[in-house]
C-alpha cells in the first residue's frame, strides 16, 4: 500500500498545476535571456562601489591612455 | 472523503480560466499597436528586450483585464454577452480575480522596468490605474461619456511601446495615441447601435440609451471627421511616409462616407435591413485601425532599408 494517497483534488488541478509549472519555467528563461542581453551590451558592468575602483577613476597625470 | 464530493467537477477553475480573465482579444490589439509604437521609434531595441517589453506591456493589459471582471462582475452576471465569464460563471471568485489582477498588474510593471525603463514601467501603472480605476470604478457606470475615456486606456500601449525604445513621450507617440484615442467611440458607439443590450438594466450609461440612437449617430460622425485631421496628420510627422499618407487618405475618406451614411439613417431603415450600414462600419474600424498601424510600420521598414519616408 502506497504510503501517500493521490487525493482526486490533484488529478482535477492537474491542468492548473501543469501551466503554472510552465509559466514560472518561462519566467526565469526570460529573466537569464534579459541578464545575457543587458550583460552583452555592457550596461553598467563596473560602477561605483564605495571605495575607489582603479578602472573606474581618471587616469593619473602623466601616464597616457593606451601606454 | 464524502466532504469534497459537494464539488462539482465543471466548476473547477482550469487554467484557461484564469487566461480568460485576461482578456485575450483585447490582449491582442495591445500587443499589436504596442509592438508598432515600439518599431516605429528611432530608437533600435535589442530583439529579446523588445519582445519581453511587449510580453508585460501585454501582460499589464490582462491586469487591467482581470480587475476590470473583478468590478464588473454584478454587471456581467446580468448581461447576456458576459454571462459565460469566469466569474459569472462560477469558475472564479470575485476574490481571486482581485488577487490575481493585481499581482500580475505589479510583476508587469516591475519587470518592464527592468526590462526597459523605469519610465515605460510607470506608464504601465499608469495605463492599468486608468483603465481599473479612472475607467471601471469611477466613470463606466456614471457617465455615457465612459466609451471616450476607456478609450484612452486602449490607446496608451503604442505610446508604452514608444517609451520603451526611447524612454519618453513626443509628438510621435501622441499622434498614435490620438489616432486610437478618437477613434474608440465610433467603432464602439457603432457596435451599439446593432447590438441591442441590457446596459440600462445592468445600470451602464450608454450613449443610445441616454441620449437616443439619433444623438448616438451624430456623434459617430463628428468623431470620424474630427480623427480624419489627425490621422493624416499623423502622416507628417517622423514617423509618417507615403504609404502611411495615402493608406490614411484612403481610410479616413471611406471612414467619413461610413460615418455619414449611418448619420443620414433613419431607425426604421436601419432596423428593417438588420442594421447592415452598422455593422459594416463595425468591421470597417477594425480595418482602419490595423491599416493605419500596418502603414506606419510599412515606412518605418521602408526607411530603414533608405527608401520611403520623407
Amino acid at each position: 500500500m502506497a504510503i501517500t494517497k493521490d487525493h482526486e483534488l490533484h488529478r482535477r488541478r492537474f491542468g492548473r498545476n501543469l501551466g503554472l509549472g510552465t509559466v514560472l519555467l518561462a519566467l526565469v528563461v526570460l529573466v537569464f535571456g534579459l541578464t545575457i542581453v543587458k550583460v552583452q551590451n555592457g550596461n553598467k558592468l563596473e560602477a561605483f562601489d564605495h571605495q575607489p575602483r582603479v578602472s573606474v577613476l581618471p587616469a593619473p597625470a602623466g601616464t597616457g591612455a593606451g601606454n | 472523503m464524502s466532504d469534497i464530493s459537494i464539488y462539482d467537477d465543471s466548476q473547477e477553475a482550469q487554467f484557461g480560466d484564469f487566461v480568460a480573465l485576461l482578456k485575450p482579444r483585447v490582449m491582442s490589439l495591445v500587443v499589436f499597436t504596442a509592438l508598432v509604437g515600439l518599431l516605429v521609434a528611432p530608437v533600435p531595441v535589442h530583439p529579446f528586450v523588445a519582445f519581453t517589453a511587449i510580453l508585460f506591456i501585454a501582460l499589464g493589459g490582462g491586469a487591467s483585464g482581470a480587475l476590470n471582471m473583478w468590478y464588473d462582475a454584478d454587471i456581467d452576471r446580468i448581461m447576456k454577452r458576459t454571462k459565460a465569464r469566469p466569474i459569472p460563471a462560477g469558475k472564479i471568485t470575485e476574490g481571486e480575480a482581485l488577487g490575481f489582477g493585481l499581482a500580475l498588474a505589479g510583476i508587469s510593471c516591475v519587470m518592464l522596468a527592468l526590462a526597459a525603463n523605469v519610465f515605460a514601467g510607470l506608464f504601465l501603472a499608469f495605463t492599468i490605474f486608468f483603465y481599473a480605476v479612472v475607467y471601471t470604478i469611477w466613470l463606466k457606470r456614471s457617465t455615457p461619456q465612459n466609451i471616450v475615456i476607456g478609450g484612452a486606456a486602449g490607446a496608451f500601449p503604442p505610446m508604452i511601446g514608444w517609451a520603451v525604445a526611447t524612454g519618453g513621450v513626443s509628438v510621435e507617440s501622441l499622434a498614435m495615441f490620438a489616432i486610437i484615442f478618437l477613434w474608440t467611440p465610433p467603432h464602439f458607439w457603432s457596435l451599439a447601435l446593432f447590438m441591442k443590450e441590457d446596459y440600462s438594466n445592468a445600470g451602464v450609461p450608454m450613449l443610445t440609451v441616454t441620449h437616443g440612437r439619433k444623438v448616438t449617430r451624430k456623434h459617430i460622425l463628428a468623431y470620424t471627421l474630427v480623427l480624419a485631421p489627425v490621422a493624416v496628420g499623423t502622416a507628417f510627422t517622423s514617423i509618417g511616409g507615403p504609404i502611411y499618407l495615402v493608406t490614411s487618405l484612403t481610410m479616413n475618406a471611406l471612414f467619413i462616407r461610413g460615418g455619414y451614411r449611418i448619420w443620414r439613417r433613419e431607425e426604421a431603415a436601419a432596423e428593417a435591413d438588420g442594421y447592415r450600414a452598422e455593422k459594416a462600419f463595425f468591421r470597417f474600424s477594425l480595418a482602419y485601425l490595423f491599416a493605419h498601424f500596418t502603414a506606419l510600420l510599412a515606412d518605418s521598414a521602408l526607411k530603414s532599408l533608405g527608401i520611403g519616408g520623407w
